[in-house]
């Protein structure tokens, strides 16, 4: 596979998903892949080495290429400054896991790129903090800061239903970004995945959760700062949270010891939901339908042409 | 917001005819009064009016929204938190504006006219109107904007400082600092201050009455007669804000009504006729509207100011339908500031801008034919 096919057939975030919305025709793969490992956590606590092995298996199983490094060298060029963005929200054990973005941060400087081209990022410092990261400034090698700590444009966006200062790490600080979710059910918007995530890039997001963030999670990812320089999603599913998110609670949080990925934002969250009511559906839960808090949003957002929502359109693998 | 030196841009650009919009500026001070105050830290303070639910659940019963807060969520003002099912205020004792304005500016022309007020504000609102002036301290959090330390107590203390008989939390929306506002008015009218608010009315029942005491006067924004205007352009609903007015008005509150006319959005001629029928109605004659310029800003920059005429024809609209005092705001110099004597018509205090003259007018009644003019005017 060379650099055009892999790009072909895998990046699509950063740009196929946006030129699709004019060039529906192209034969773009809508795939979504998951792999997992139940033994890489145990409780929230993550077994290191395992959660490096499990991301690079999701890389050679997605890509189609068997060295991980590999296929992150094609993605990215020492010349990309490259945000990642994680979720921190709810503290130690429902956020975004330390120990994948070290393995991930790892494999991008071994695959080229500078260390002070990194910068971990989220909404607020204390939240980075809280959640285990160490903060470091912009500008030092792996930087790692909150958007409140980075500083927000001082002129207003305005997109569709969206009316935001964003956060320098998507318009000034990074070219690129990678995008680390984590999957868990949200008491008001249903679902809070992939791009719901970029709700910490801007200044005012509850402003944007009424009616189920619907059409705002839309909306906001399809700006080109946000859903236009997302170059690769990883998602952290070692531990799930089927119910009672986006706060961490303990008698539904789970051990999942899942992380997955694809070039579709929406196909991702879509499986995703999937994914959460599936869990509910064995603990015997209602829908998010009949909870009334159905994720809307995804349906937008395939309006919208940012990805595929059709389950039966999407090839997932669970590996 | 980093970069973001809008105050003190706008601390030495008074005089245009914005003015009576903006928070930053004051006509007494060149300067803001919260210059020798320490910074704030994001601090928490057990908030009022809340209820818990399931799963360290609450849900927020001080506005009609009654967002439903996840622990270590916030509301959708941004400035209330739940912090492991208890519910806090961010913003207790925490302006981030302070200025001495005149009483004019709020626009309140039936309280203690001529005067000054000491006017406070936090971040943060419960709505998220398209067309706010002041969006860069409402629409923010409270991380995103220096905030100071300023105690109750030390915001009674500037304000006899600065020779003020009254407070104003204004700005950005009282409701959302409903606890300062609260404890502010009960150390105000202790010793001998008032204290008034300048809010959108988007407040539940019981808040609101167990607010009144520590109020003097009420000035209500009423952003539309249209419940499309208010769920489109306000993001909130018109019927809880007439709510708020009645129990106003019913509970004896000294209560002014600004309407801010948008040309295009809610400047039609029957909605304000409706609306002024139900002032009428409702309200009472007595009650002063204020119909005032729109300028472009924040989210409606592409619309025009409101046509002078547009102001005028609306203050006709409420004269026609009986009510006693319409006014024209923003437009200074305009005759539509004065207030007029409903009986002889004669001028009973004289505007221009923020330069108030008192000479028609005596003993809270019309110099001229004695007709008593409603208001606070001691």
């Amino acid at each position: 596979m060379d650099r055009r096919d892999f790009i072909k057939g895998a990046v699509g975030a950063a740009g196929l998903f946006f030129a699709s919305r004019y060039t529906r025709a192209l034969p773009v793969e809508v795939s979504v892949t998951l792999v997992r490992d139940p033994a890489c956590v145990n409780r929230g606590v993550v077994d290191v080495p395992r959660a490096g092995m499990l991301l690079d298996r999701l890389l050679r199983e997605h890509f189609n290429a068997a060295n991980p490094v590999e296929i992150l060298r094609t993605l990215f060029s020492p010349r990309d400054r490259i945000g990642i963005k994680v979720n921190c929200l709810s503290g130690r054990r429902m956020s975004t896991h330390v120990e994948l973005v070290d393995a991930l941060v790892q494999r991008l400087i071994q695959a080229g790129v500078p260390p002070r081209n990194l910068l971990i990022w989220d909404r607020l410092n204390s939240e980075l903090r809280e959640a285990g990261f160490t903060l470091n400034a912009w500008g030092k090698p792996v930087a790692c800061a909150g958007c409140n700590g980075l500083g927000y444009e001082s002129e207003l966006t305005m997109h569709r239903s969206i009316g935001s200062l964003f956060g320098k790490p998507v318009t000034e600080l990074c070219t690129i970004q990678i995008n680390v979710p984590v999957l868990k059910d949200h008491g008001v918007v249903g679902l809070t995945l992939g791009m719901k995530n970029f709700f910490g890039a801007i200044h005012n997001p509850n402003k944007y959760h009424p009616n189920g963030g619907d059409p705002y999670v839309a909306d906001l990812y399809s700006h080109p700062d946000i859903g236009g320089k997302v170059r690769l999603t990883i998602v952290d599913a070692l531990e799930v949270q089927p119910e009672g998110g986006p706060p961490f609670q303990p008698n539904w949080c789970m051990d999942y010891g899942g992380m997955m990925t694809s070039a579709d934002p929406v196909a991702l969250d879509r499986v995703g939901w999937k994914l959460i009511e599936d869990l509910r559906a064995q603990k015997g839960l209602p829908t998010l339908a009949e909870a009334k808090r159905e994720p809307k949003y995804i349906h937008t957002a395939a309006l919208l042409g940012l990805g595929e929502d059709e389950v039966a359109s999407i090839r997932f693998r669970e590996v | 917001m980093a970069g973001l030196n809008r105050r003190s841009f706008l601390a030495t650009a008074g005089g245009t005819c914005a003015l009576a919009l903006c928070p930053f500026t004051s006509l007494l001070t060149p300067a803001s009064a919260q210059e020798n105050l320490p910074e704030a830290r994001v601090t928490p303070h057990p908030a009022l009016h809340w209820e818990k639910q399931s799963g360290r659940r609450i849900k927020c019963t001080l506005c009609p929204r009654e967002c439903l807060v996840d622990d270590r969520e916030r509301g959708y003002c941004g400035v209330r938190e739940n912090r492991g099912g208890d519910y806090f205020t961010l913003v207790w004792g925490n302006p981030c504006t302070l200025n001495i304005d005149p009483v004019e500016k709020k626009p309140l022309n039936h309280f203690l006219p001529g005067t000054k007020i000491f006017s406070l504000a936090t971040v943060g609102c419960n709505v998220n109107c398209k067309f706010c002036q002041n969006w860069q301290i409402s629409q923010v959090r409270p991380e995103q904007e220096r905030s100071y330390d300023a105690s109750p107590q030390k915001i009674i203390e500037m304000a006899k400082q600065s020779g003020s008989p009254a407070i104003a939390s204004t700005y950005t929306e009282p409701v959302v600092f409903y606890e300062y506002v609260k404890d502010i008015g009960r150390i105000a009218l202790q010793q001998g201050l008032k204290n008034v608010i300048i809010s959108n009315g988007y407040i539940q029942e019981k808040p609101l009455l167990e607010l009144l005491p520590y109020l003097s006067a009420v000035k209500i924004d009423l952003k539309a007669f249209t419940e499309r205007f208010y769920k489109e352009i306000v993001g909130g609903e018109l019927k809880p804000v007439l709510d708020t007015l009645e129990r106003l008005v019913k509970a004896g509150m000294w209560t002014e009504l600004v309407y801010l006319v948008i040309p295009t959005q809610n400047d039609d001629a029957a909605e304000i006729r409706s609306m002024c029928r139900w002032v009428g109605e409702k309200l009472g004659r007595d009650v002063p509207v204020h119909f005032t310029r729109f300028h472009p800003e924040y989210m409606l920059k592409t619309l025009p100011p409101t046509p002078v005429a547009t102001l005028e024809q609306a203050r006709e609209i409420a004269l026609a339908e009986g009510l006693h005092y319409a006014y024209v705001g923003n437009v200074p110099g305009h005759p539509g500031e004065h207030t007029y004597c409903p009986s002889c018509q004669a001028v009973v205090i004289h505007r221009s801008g923020f330069r108030v003259e008192l000479d028609g007018f005596a003993h809270g009644a019309c110099k001229k034919c004695r007709q008593k003019i409603p208001g606070v005017w001691v």
